[in-house]
C-alpha cells in the first residue's frame, strides 16, 4: 500500500485502541468456541475457561448435540418457522407499505396512524390476552401461533412504506396504459426496484424468528415443538448435566446468521438498524 | 362501493363487469392491499389491547370470569411488583449510561478522518447483535460461572480477589445483566450514530477549523447538537428495550425465579403472574402498569425534545 508510512500517531493510536475493543467484544464467541471442543466433565469440574490444552481436544460435543433426542428437531422446527415467517413477513408487509406510499386513498392516514401506534407500544403487553386467544383458537402448541400474530408487521411496513415513497413514479401511469392490473403494477414495476428492502427486511425477519424466545417460550410448551432459543433454555440446568448439547449447540444455533452475515452484510446492517426499535 | 367501481374503473375497458374491472380499480386496489394489516390489526393488537384493559379488572378462573373492580390494582401493592419495577428501572437506566455515550464515542473515532479499516471494525463489533439472548446469556452465564476456575473468578485471581457467586448478589447480577446488553448493542448502537455522523455536512467542521476551534469545540458545539436526533431515536428505543427486558434475566437465573427476586423483571412478573400462576387478571394489571410507564415516557420526551418520530 505504501500508506503506512504516512500513518499519523493518532491513527495507530486509534487502530490499537480498536483492535482491543475487537478482541474483548470476540472474547466471548472464542470461550464457546473453544469450550465446545472440550469434554464437558472439564467444564463442569473448572467452569468456563480459555486455557487452550490441545490433548483435551475432542468432537465429543458435537456428537452429543446432534444424537440429542430434541436438538435436532427444535432446529428444524426453528428453520420451518422463520422460513414461513420470513416470507409471508416480507410479502404481507410489503403489500401494505406499498399501497400506503403508492396510493391517495379514504383512511391512509388513519392507516398509517395505526402503524405507527403498534411500532410504539412493546408487544409484551398484550401478550396475555393473545395467549388467552391462542388458546381460543386451539393453536398452543402449533408454529401457527408463534408465526401468525406478528407476521404482518408494522416495522416492514413502516420501512417499505419509506423506501417505496423514495422510488420514481414516473412508470405507473405507463403501466396502466399498457393494461397492466393495480397488482401487476407492484409485481413487475415495483419488486424489482425494491429488492434491496426487500433483502434488508428479510434478514430483520429472519434473525427476529431464529432469535425470538418470550413469544414461542409461552406457545410451545412441549419437547418436540420447541425452538431452538426455547430448547437451549431448558438445558439449562442447576446441575449442569447437558453441558455438552448446551455449549456446542449454542455454538451450532450461532452458524446460520454468521453464514448469512458473510454474504449479505449489507442487508443485516440495514435491516437490523431499523430493526432496533423492537429491542 | 360497487356504483363508485363501474365509474372508476378504466374507460378503455368499456364493456367490463364488476369483478373483471376489480384489477384495474385504482380505488379498490389499496383497500385489498392494506387489508393484511387492518385483519392482522384488529385481531392480534386491537381486539387484545381491548381485552387486557378488561380483564385487568377481572379474576379469570377456568370456566368462570368475575369482574373484581379495582381489586387486581390494589394487589399490585407488594413487594415482589416494587422490586420487579426497580429492577427493570435500574436496568434501564443503566444500560442507557453505557449504550448510549460509549458507542457515541467509539462512533466519532471511527468516522475520523485518520481512521483506518473503518469498516472492517464496524462489521466485527456488529457481530454480537447476531447472536441470541438466550446464547448470548448462556455464553455470559458460564463466563461469570461460581465456579472458581471459571472465567470472571480465574482473572480475579489474578489480583487475588476471592472468587465471586455472582447470581447470589443482586448488584452483580445486574452488572453482568448490563454487561451482556451492551455486547450485544455496541455494534448496533454504533452503526446508528456513524451513520448520524456520515450526515453532518464537513463544511461546518472546516469552517469551525479556520475559526481556530479544536477538535473538543468541534464536538460540543456541532457534533453533539447535529447528532440529537439520532441520539434520540437511540434513547427512544433503549427505553423501550430496558423495559421489556425479560430474557437476560431468565438466561441468567435459568428461569423465571431469582432469590429474592434480584432478577424479577416487569414483564418477567407479568410471565409469572399470567403464565406461570395463571392468575391472567392480575397479569394484565402489570401489561396496563407497562403501558402506563411506556406512555409517561413518551409524554415526557415529546415535552423535552419536541418530535422523537423519525419522520413525518
Amino acid at each position: 500500500m505504501g500508506t503506512q508510512a504516512r500513518w499519523k500517531p493518532s491513527t495507530l493510536l486509534l487502530i490499537l485502541l480498536f483492535l482491543i475493543v475487537t478482541i474483548i467484544v470476540l472474547f466471548p464467541l472464542y470461550a464457546i468456541t473453544l469450550a465446545s471442543f472440550k469434554p464437558s466433565t472439564e467444564m463442569m469440574r473448572q467452569g468456563l475457561n480459555v486455557k487452550f490444552e490441545s490433548h483435551l481436544f475432542s468432537w465429543h460435543n458435537f456428537n452429543s448435540v446432534f444424537e440429542h433426542r430434541y436438538y435436532v428437531r427444535w432446529y428444524a422446527n426453528s428453520l420451518f418457522i422463520a422460513a414461513i415467517f420470513t416470507v409471508s413477513s416480507i410479502i404481507l408487509s410489503s403489500v401494505v407499505g406499498y399501497a400506503l406510499a403508492i396510493y391517495e386513498f379514504r383512511g391512509r392516514n388513519v392507516i398509517f396512524v395505526l402503524v405507527l401506534v403498534t411500532l410504539m407500544l412493546p408487544t409484551e403487553i398484550i401478550i396475555l390476552p393473545l395467549y388467552k386467544l391462542m388458546i381460543s383458537f386451539h393453536m398452543i402448541n402449533t408454529y401457527w401461533a408463534v408465526i401468525i400474530p406478528f407476521v404482518v408487521a408494522p416495522l416492514p411496513i413502516f420501512f417499505f412504506r419509506q423506501y417505496v415513497t423514495g422510488l420514481p413514479k414516473d412508470f405507473i401511469d405507463a403501466g396502466r396504459i399498457d393494461g397492466c392490473t393495480e397488482l401487476g403494477i407492484f409485481a413487475r414495476i415495483f419488486v424489482p426496484l425494491m429488492i434491496p428492502a426487500f433483502g434488508a427486511m428479510a434478514i430483520l425477519q429472519a434473525i427476529g424468528s431464529w432469535n425470538n424466545f418470550l413469544w414461542p417460550l409461552i406457545v410451545l410448551r412441549v419437547n418436540e415443538k420447541f425452538t431452538i432459543p426455547i430448547g437451549i433454555s431448558t438445558l439449562l440446568t442447576p446441575y449442569g448435566n447437558n453441558f455438552d448439547v448446551l455449549v456446542a449447540g449454542s455454538l451450532v444455533a450461532i452458524v446460520p446468521l454468521l453464514v448469512l452475515y458473510i454474504f449479505f452484510q449489507r442487508y443485516f446492517i440495514s435491516g437490523l438498524t431499523v430493526g432496533g426499535v423492537k429491542g | 362501493m360497487d356504483t363508485k367501481l363501474t365509474v372508476n374503473a378504466s374507460p378503455s375497458k368499456p364493456q367490463s363487469g364488476f369483478w373483471s374491472s376489480l384489477p384495474y380499480s385504482k380505488k379498490v386496489a389499496p383497500y385489498i392491499l392494506v387489508s393484511p394489516f387492518i385483519i392482522s390489526f384488529l385481531i392480534f393488537f386491537a381486539y387484545p389491547v381491548v381485552n387486557t384493559v378488561i380483564m385487568s379488572f377481572q379474576e379469570i378462573l377456568p370456566g368462570q370470569v368475575e369482574f373484581v373492580g379495582t381489586a387486581n390494582y390494589e394487589k399490585l401493592s407488594n413487594a415482589q411488583f416494587y422490586r420487579a419495577m426497580y429492577n427493570s428501572a435500574i436496568y434501564t437506566i443503566l444500560t442507557l449510561l453505557v449504550l448510549i455515550p460509549v458507542p457515541l464515542i467509539f462512533a466519532v473515532f471511527l468516522n475520523s478522518k485518520t481512521m483506518r479499516f473503518t469498516n472492517f471494525f464496524r462489521s466485527t463489533l456488529f457481530i454480537p447483535a447476531l447472536t441470541s439472548v438466550v446464547v448470548a446469556g448462556t455464553i455470559f452465564r458460564l463466563i461469570f460461572g461460581e465456579l472458581p476456575g471459571s472465567l470472571l473468578n480465574e482473572f480475579l485471581g489474578l489480583f487475588d480477589i476471592a472468587p465471586v457467586a455472582f447470581k447470589q448478589s443482586a448488584g452483580i447480577s445486574m452488572f453482568v445483566m448490563v454487561t451482556l446488553a451492551t455486547w450485544r448493542w455496541v455494534g448496533i448502537n454504533i452503526i446508528y450514530f456513524l451513520s448520524g455522523l456520515q450526515n453532518i455536512p464537513h463544511e461546518l467542521y472546516e469552517s469551525a477549523e479556520i475559526d481556530g476551534a479544536n477538535a473538543m469545540d468541534k464536538f460540543i458545539k456541532i457534533t453533539l447538537p447535529l447528532l440529537k436526533p439520532v441520539t434520540i431515536y437511540v434513547l427512544t428505543i433503549s427505553i423501550y428495550g430496558g423495559f421489556a427486558m425479560f430474557t437476560e434475566s431468565y438466561m441468567l437465573f435459568a428461569g423465571n425465579n431469582s432469590p429474592k427476586d434480584i432478577g424479577l423483571t416487569i414483564v418477567g412478573y407479568i410471565y409469572k403472574s399470567g403464565i406461570q400462576k395463571n392468575e391472567l387478571g392480575f397479569g394484565s394489571a402489570i401489561g396496563i402498569t407497562l403501558l402506563g410507564i411506556v406512555l409517561v415516557i413518551n409524554v415526557i420526551q415529546l415535552k423535552f425534545f419536541g418530535l422523537f418520530r423519525k419522520e413525518d
